[in-house]
């Protein structure tokens, strides 16, 4: 994976298949702690103890028919080459949150990459969900709430192309600032 | 801070109802891209950027794009499948953003399989 982007939008698709209807991505960067932290929650089925303890093994997958499952141990791998830590905490049918931080500035460290196309791309592939995006960088924060979105669009479908143009533009265009004035 | 303002959502509503009467009601196509572990590495995200792109410049609203996950072919992603009504479902390979392009050109909107582009015709799981 290039980017974190790519990450959360390829965890968030574990949270799809976990039939969750609420998924909630945070992502904090703190410039005095050194610290850059996501966090995806989903209110989806859950998983056992056993589950939950292969679920960062790379030959592990809960997917019938299939022998890998790469999501979770790539962004492990990503979180700990920068000196960071990762978690997944989960119960059945009492959804599941993984977290992982990074040193900020590790010479390693991924670029967050495009989340407005991050965004759309979960709006659009599964418009049903309701999406929570939290980003905060020291004191500052922006918030795309897509239930509160649709309530907005009053009638109109969230995945409609230009409704889904207007998301990637205003998610990119809120990072892209909060990264110029903040550094 | 940049927020998705009144007028957007105006404006965006207005264009909405304009297509909305033009439709017959119901979808032309489905279109899948496969988004895997395997099939963002490769870059299906772009490829489904792309699309959305495409729709949005074209105002089109008869087509459904979703999302499924690695249907067992790492090394042939992104890959996508584009299901035309009451037609069999075409599965595209090694796809990116310019042809994927072609394909929303020639199949979705003229109705011509893009062979060279083309994996297998009927089904949707390949293994």
């Amino acid at each position: 994976m290039e980017d974190l982007s790519l990450h959360i939008l390829d965890i968030v698709e574990n949270s799809m298949d976990a039939g969750a209807t609420k998924v909630e991505i945070r992502i904090k960067e703190d410039k005095g702690a050194d610290r850059l932290t996501l966090e995806v929650k989903d209110n989806g089925y859950g998983m056992d103890k056993d589950i939950l303890k292969r679920a960062s093994d790379c030959f592990f997958t809960a997917k019938p028919g299939k022998r890998f499952g790469f999501g979770i141990p790539f962004l492990m791998q990503a979180a700990r080459e920068c000196d960071g830590n990762f978690s997944i905490n989960s119960a059945p049918n009492r959804g599941t949150s993984i977290s992982a931080s990074f040193k900020r500035s590790h010479i390693d460290i991924k670029p967050l990459g495009d989340m407005g196309s991050t965004m759309t791309v979960l709006i659009c592939g599964h418009p049903e969900i309701d999406y929570l995006l939290l980003y905060e960088k020291n004191g500052f924060s922006y918030c795309l709430d897509t239930e509160k979105l649709k309530a907005d669009l009053g009638g109109v479908p969230i995945n409609t192309p230009g409704v889904l143009r207007l998301i990637k533009e205003d998610v990119n265009e809120a990072l892209g600032t909060l990264a110029k004035q903040l550094g | 801070m940049p927020k998705l303002t009144i007028d957007d959502l105006k404006k965006i509503k207005e264009q909405y109802k304009a297509t909305f009467t033009l439709r017959e009601g119901g979808y032309r196509a489905k279109v899948t891209v496969h988004m895997g572990t395997c099939g963002i590495a490769a870059g299906a995200r772009d490829v489904m950027n792309s699309l959305i792109d495409e729709m949005s410049e074209k105002a089109i609203t008869d087509i459904i794009v979703t999302t499924s996950g690695c249907a067992g072919l790492c090394s042939k992603e992104p890959m996508a499948t584009v299901e035309m009504l009451n037609e069999a479902p075409v599965k595209y390979y090694s796809l990116n953003g310019e042809k994927i392009k072609k394909i929303f050109k020639e199949h979705i909107q003229a109705g011509k399989i893009v062979e060279e582009y083309a994996l297998v015709v009927g089904s949707e799981t390949a293994y």
